[in-house]
């Protein structure tokens, strides 16, 4: 039986080929964005691309504005500038029902997993179902919710409140909750931190699975080493606003650069 | 791999800030405060009219802020009602009018008490409750989640609880006025006798259309104060379980006074129209 440690060193082996998926189409486009709240620049002409089922890690150190550019991407937040393309769609210059239309095809998992205390599983489960797709049946959204469960391991838990369930249960599940929709792209933001190292592991290993059975394209907000090595296609370092690096796991581990090696150390 | 030069800061400045950067720091919060609140209000109302209407969880709101305060209502009111007949007795017997006492505890808990009293319980249970739950919303990130689903969260959080307060308000003080009505009669009953159905022929003789209007139409504007301020303190409050406590606490306050307020309004409006 392979031990966690040996499934990531084979998993990030397969996925470290030395280049970022050639083959993806550009899913997500980002050109010179730039945002700030008051007095305080958090991404100052930022860009990335992401192709189709790529999977890109963003690092930075805390308050780098991460999640601030996820948050741009899902339509949260309003760029100040720069231009932001999602399936060729500039985000900024959607109104609600197109942004809607963009984020039923773009999943969000949330840092806090953003769990609707008041609802059971199966409901926070539903609540984009019905949402999104308004003609759909009982029948299927009752398949739907028991598929996404079974993916994350935890048919079980279907009538429980969030608040029944441990730390990486409530990972879990948002998980299934993000996946639902079958989305052809995943925002994670941070979706490791809290958890201990082994549940942490268990969630990178089923990102990377559901990646491959939902032929996701993903940005992935870490600075969970075990994480970024397992799952990136492309690590792209945030900095001062900027994309400050960009390469894969192997090329930026490499890296003389003070700045950059201080993350690998 | 490619890595870019350091990025230069570049110092803030925008023009519409400076204007307000002369008054002082509690009248420029309070400014900003007012005009916060007034378009929150603006943008309840305007997307309230627009669909998707969201029936079912108006429905849900309706249910547990009306059901939730009903017990709490009714046990004030009759409280009151007994206390305000036993307080007045005295005064009444010495004037020799003791026998218009329902009359008096019948117009003074149906005008004034009942009203502001009931929406004053409703607040402190309703502001608070709505203020806390949609503080802890939006420090887990649940309202974003909301958005990202596909949900407009102001439409499905904010307009269905100011609905349904201001819709529930109503239905609470009419029940709060009959059962306080019924504690004043125990009340009058205590130290002297009065049957129920004379009680309250005294009370509903006396009552005029003028006296009960107002009270009603009042109690739309407490409902809709207190659904207002609880979602607006909940829904602006800032991150931290911290943020959730002050929003809370602060909407209850707010939309005690701002009941007080309206009461005043409503008090000058009835007497310029002849309603008094």
């Amino acid at each position: 039986m392979q031990t966690a440690e040996q499934t990531i060193s084979s998993a990030a082996a397969k996925r470290d080929p030395g280049v970022s998926n050639p083959s993806g189409e550009p899913v997500i486009v980002i050109r010179h964005l730039s945002k700030r709240f008051g007095p305080n620049i958090v991404l100052n002409d930022f860009s990335l691309t992401v192709g189709k089922e790529e999977n890109v890690v963003v690092m930075g150190k805390s308050g780098a504005g991460k999640s601030v550019l996820i948050k741009c991407i899902i339509g949260l937040l309003k760029p100040d500038s720069g231009e932001l393309l999602v399936f060729g769609q500039d985000i900024p210059q959607l109104d609600h029902e197109e942004l809607d239309r963009v984020r039923a095809r773009v999943g969000f998992l949330f840092q806090s997993n953003a769990l609707y205390d008041s609802m059971t599983v199966r409901k926070n489960l539903e609540f984009p179902l019905r949402r999104h797709w308004f003609s759909i049946t009982q029948k299927e959204v009752d398949d739907m919710v028991m598929e996404v469960l079974e993916n994350v391991g935890l048919a079980d838990t279907v009538d429980k409140l969030p608040e029944e369930l441990s730390g990486g249960m409530r990972k879990r599940i948002a998980l299934a909750r993000t996946l639902i929709l079958k989305p052809e792209i995943i925002l994670y933001d941070e979706p490791t931190t809290g958890l201990d190292p082994v549940t942490g592991k268990e969630i990178s290993l089923l990102i990377l699975e559901m990646q491959k059975k939902y032929h996701t394209a993903s940005i992935i907000i870490s600075h969970d080493m075990h994480c970024v090595k397992l799952t990136a296609d492309k690590v792209s370092l945030l900095m001062d606003g900027k994309c400050y690096a960009e390469g894969t796991y192997a090329q930026l581990e490499r890296s003389t650069d003070l700045n950059i090696k201080q993350f690998f150390e | 791999m490619r890595i870019t030069e350091q990025s230069a800061t570049v110092p803030y400045f925008s023009p519409k800030n400076w204007p307000s950067m002369f008054l002082p720091t509690k009248f420029r919060r309070f400014l900003e405060d007012t005009g916060t609140i007034t378009r929150f209000t603006g943008h309840s109302f305007s997307q309230g009219v627009k669909p998707r209407f969201e029936l079912a969880e108006l429905i849900r709101q309706c249910y547990l802020i009306g059901y939730s305060s009903l017990g709490l209502v009714a046990l004030t009111g009759f409280i009151m009602g007994l206390v305000l007949t036993m307080q007045l007795r005295p005064s009444m017997v010495n004037y020799g009018v003791a026998s218009q006492l329902p009359v008096m505890v019948g117009i003074a808990i149906v005008r004034e008490i009942g009203p502001v009293i009931t929406a004053l319980i409703f607040a402190g249970k309703i502001a608070s409750s709505v203020g806390a739950e949609l503080g802890s919303m939006k420090v887990t990130e649940q309202i974003d989640a909301m958005e990202v689903s596909g949900t407009n969260p102001f439409k499905y959080l904010v307009v269905t609880r100011v609905a349904a307060s201001t819709l529930m308000l109503p239905i609470l003080v009419l029940l709060g006025d009959l059962i306080s009505l019924g504690g004043a009669f125990i009340g009058v009953n205590i130290k002297g006798t009065t049957s129920l159905q004379l009680f309250f022929r005294q009370v509903l003789d006396t009552l005029s259309f003028g006296d009960v209007l107002p009270a009603f139409i009042k109690t739309w504007f407490f409902g809709f104060a207190v659904g207002v301020v609880g979602c607006y303190k909940g829904y602006t409050s800032s991150k931290g379980t911290e943020g959730v406590g002050k929003a809370a606490n602060s909407a209850v306050v707010l939309s005690s006074v701002l009941i007080f307020i309206i009461d005043l309004i409503v008090v000058q409006f009835t007497d310029v129209l002849g309603l008094n």
